[in-house]
């Protein structure tokens, strides 16, 4: 992997920036660097993990706080410059508060928080998040989340399905996402953001290693 | 410089599903209230704040809701404004 190295960013708040570290680096031998939310220089990193976690307490709506650090200021220009960026869970709603993905992320449909392993179809591999996956359209990864639920306006979904935004769909949609929705990309498809935790299947004595590729993934130009 | 009052008031879209809402929905009826036809739960924000007249406050607070307060993808809001 010579000297590339993923960011990954911390907010007050954050707690599965160590997950994901941990599987870059132990399961996958690749370089990390930890980002301070009020860092805005991104010079010495090559793409930008925003993990999963309760950013700023999910005050007032879920990644809103996050939106306006200084790194999430910065980030438009390293989206701009092709750079890869993977928003997971709280990563996935800070992408969308900030406007680099389109629709919202609200309160599961049952009002639960939900903690389980799901089945979801890889719908698009736009960016190449999915290449491969073993030829398997169908992987298993974990959820864990109570504000899940993807939500955008029919002209927004039209606009999904017709540029092949879609990467990942419930087979069993467990928290009353539009369409099925767990993951998207930018069209650019430098840009995915997904409710799954890809770095918690990373190593089969915990579960599975479905979450593998789409980190590895991150390193791809 | 005058001072104001602002109430903002964010609530979820009509077309937006508020699970919340349903299940304090339930529970008031299981309260015994009856006719109860709909439910739904949003936010009151409160913020006092200091600018030259009316117009250069509203600029403000609209760029506030806009931005910040309510995600227009999900949320409208309204206001209303007082001068102290």
């Amino acid at each position: 992997m010579d000297n590339f190295t993923v960011g990954v960013v911390v907010f007050p708040g954050s707690n599965c920036d160590r997950d994901v570290s941990w599987a870059l680096e132990g399961c996958l031998d690749i370089r990390t660097k930890y980002l301070w939310h009020e860092s805005s220089d991104l010079s010495d990193v090559d793409a930008i993990v925003l993990p999963g976690g309760f950013s700023y307490g999910d005050y007032l709506r879920c990644g809103a706080i996050a939106r306006f650090s200084p790194l999430i200021n910065a980030l438009d220009e390293f989206v701009k410059s092709g750079k890869r960026v993977l928003g997971i869970c709280n990563g996935f709603q800070i992408l969308t508060e900030s406007g680099f993905l389109p629709g919202a992320l609200v309160a599961n449909k049952n009002l639960n928080f939900i903690c389980d392993d799901v089945e979801l179809d890889i719908v698009s591999s736009k960016g190449g998040w999915f290449n491969n996956v073993d030829e398997k359209q169908t992987i298993k990864l974990p959820i864990a989340h109570g504000e899940g639920r993807y939500h955008c306006d029919s002209d927004t979904l039209k606009k999904l399905v017709d540029n092949e935004l879609i990467a990942l769909r419930y087979k069993n949609n467990p928290n009353g996402s539009s369409f099925d929705i767990a993951g998207i990309t930018n069209e650019k498809g430098n840009v995915l953001g997904l409710m799954p935790h890809p770095e918690r299947a990373c190593d089969e004595t915990i579960g599975g290693t479905d979450g593998l590729f789409t980190l590895k993934s991150l390193i791809l130009k | 410089m005058d001072q104001f009052a602002v109430k903002v008031f964010v609530r979820l879209r009509p077309s937006v599903l508020d699970p919340a809402g349903e299940a304090t929905k339930s529970a008031s009826i299981k309260l015994g209230a009856e006719g109860i036809k709909s439910l739904r739960i949003g936010k009151m924000i409160e913020v006092k704040i200091e600018g030259n007249g009316e117009n250069e406050v509203r600029g403000k607070i609209d760029l506030l809701c806009d931005r910040l307060f309510a995600n227009t993808v999900i949320e409208d809001y309204e206001y209303s404004l007082e001068k102290l």
